[in-house]
């Protein structure tokens, strides 16, 4: 079936739509889906990440600041936003703080946290941490102190999460 | 062509069939995706960059314990059938085993084997540390992987970020880096349509299932690979307990599905397993989807004693011995597509003694 917007290229996704009350069926080419801001499964479908990096991609607006910019580049790998983008990859332990805002934002809706409870790792071994047989008390410590400093540097929407994790049972 | 026999127990102890559980679980892994502070992540890396970050890897890993007696192999070095050999014994992931690489291997990339622990060098990330163990044996499984995890971190400097935890090449794997699954056979809740809401209910508490390759694998023979969606936010422990609760979980859903049938429907039951048997016995061309098919009938015949002569280990040894790159060795010569068949009926009438 040709697209039945442009008439001309071969369209790849189907689409339901209501147009004055009834309902039409219809077919889109890449290019013409692509404009009209839908995603094909053939674009999702390059990177494991699919429909996150494209929801990334649409809270990123020219406006996302200097770390959400598709064009400016990690300074220890060269790797920019597009380059994660696409691949699905991030180039090096630095791009983590070089695109903080949109990679916390990732972190977040992909694990439903941003922050580690797991085993802590010190230069030199894995340190104490909160790992399997870590002591549950020392874990809150480190906790309240997290929630001290997040409220001091004014990240409530981390110092709320820190004071939801305080708040479970032991 | 490498000699496998190198490897402790050919790589292979995780199909004997041994462990816990092993009526339903063919194989519990866990592995744990680890980076170097001070090195571009692999895919961002050249081949210079990923020689230096296997020499020092590989320098590290000589003086550990679990690793010190490996088996070390050089990705670089090996023909693609010899990686496709070590991919189809779970040792190897497809990313590195893959033929986009070329026939060359990827350069810089490595692996080490010792017994049932072993680590990749310049996959996806620059270590991924692994064990793989027969049977459900989630503990026994973290405790090799763990040990390992804590020589290699005294000696390497890891990517650690003090909220996010371990950082890695792909987000999904961010904060443990630990990915734990559970091989587990369920013919039972297949053949009662159970296993739609049972996989539904899996991705709500934050799990997923993928076929007997892993991620991007299709399930066949009725195996499913159970495993942690989330890797940040929960603690190993927690990550482990989690899975492993539910696993036990769906093991009792499958052992009522089976009595169910059994119950319901022994003759339909006990029809389709010597089916399942006697095809596998007398078949002269087999497809890879249906040996797996087959042996799933002949797997739930055998663990509802329907069948007495047939060992799991056999029947595991089969989910390996009839992949492509195996059945391609023991002849020794390349064989076309349509050979492919026949040999792998031939292997399976071998395994189960009857070469007739």
């Amino acid at each position: 079936m040709k697209c039945s917007n442009c008439g001309e290229r071969e369209g790849v996704i189907s689409l339901t739509h209501i147009e004055e009350g009834e309902v039409r069926t219809g077919s889109l080419c890449a290019a013409c889906a692509k404009a009209k801001g839908i995603e094909t499964g053939s674009e999702l479908a390059t990177t494991p990440l699919g429909g996150f990096l494209a929801a990334l991609g649409e809270s990123l607006g020219p406006e996302a600041g200097p770390t959400g910019r598709t064009e400016d580049r990690c300074g220890s790998c060269g790797a920019t936003l597009r380059d994660f983008r696409e691949t699905g990859r991030v180039g090096c332990a630095d791009c983590y703080r070089t695109f903080a805002t949109p990679l916390r934002e990732l972190l977040r809706r992909l694990h439903g946290s941003t922050h580690h409870t797991g085993m802590r790792y010190e230069d030199g071994g894995p340190g104490p941490g909160t790992g399997p047989g870590a002591s549950a008390p020392a874990a809150r410590d480190r906790l309240r102190e997290e929630l001290r400093r997040a409220i001091e540097a004014e990240q409530f929407e981390r110092a709320a999460e820190l004071r939801d994790q305080l708040r479970e049972p032991e | 062509m490498i000699d496998l026999s190198l490897l402790p127990d050919g790589g292979m102890s995780w199909l004997e069939a041994s462990g816990p559980g092993s009526h339903l679980v063919v194989s519990t892994r866990i592995r744990l995706a680890r980076n170097l502070r001070h090195h571009r992540f692999p895919t961002r890396s050249d081949p210079g960059e990923r020689e230096a970050i296997l020499s020092e890897v590989e320098a590290a890993a000589g003086t550990t314990r679990a690793l010190g007696r490996a088996v070390r192999l050089r990705l670089d070095r090996l023909e693609r059938l010899d990686r496709q050999l070590l991919h189809e014994r779970h040792l190897l992931s497809r990313e590195l085993a893959a033929p986009e690489n070329g026939a060359r291997g990827r350069s810089g990339g490595g692996l080490m084997v010792q017994d049932q622990t072993s680590l990749m060098v310049n996959e996806e990330d620059h270590l991924r540390v692994q064990g793989l163990r027969s049977g459900f044996a989630l503990a026994d499984t973290w405790s090799i992987v763990a040990a390992l995890d804590r020589e290699l971190g005294e000696r390497l400097t890891y990517a650690f970020h003090p909220e996010y935890g371990y950082l890695t090449s792909c987000p999904t794997n961010v904060g443990t880096g630990l990915r734990a699954s559970v091989l587990v056979h369920l013919p039972g809740l297949v053949l009662t349509k159970e296993i739609n809401k049972i996989l539904q209910g899996l991705t709500q508490v934050g799990l997923t299932f993928r076929g007997l390759y892993g991620e991007g694998s299709e399930v066949v023979g009725n195996l499913f690979q159970l495993s942690n969606q989330t890797t940040l936010g929960k603690s190993e422990g927690e990550l482990l307990d989690q899975l492993g609760k539910l696993v036990r979980r769906v093991m009792e859903h499958e052992e009522q599905a089976r009595q169910l049938l059994l119950r319901g429907a022994p003759a339909i039951l006990e029809d389709k397993v010597w089916r399942a048997y006697g095809l596998l016995r007398h078949a002269r061309m087999l497809s890879f989807e249906e040996t797996m098919n087959l042996l799933s009938g002949v797997r739930l015949g055998v663990g509802l004693r329907l069948i007495p002569d047939v060992s799991l280990y056999t029947l595991n040894r089969l989910l390996v011995f009839t992949q492509p790159a195996h059945l391609v060795v023991s002849p020794g010569r390349p064989l076309s597509d349509d050979e492919l068949p026949v040999r792998r009926a031939a292997v399976v009438r071998q395994e189960l003694g009857l070469s007739a």
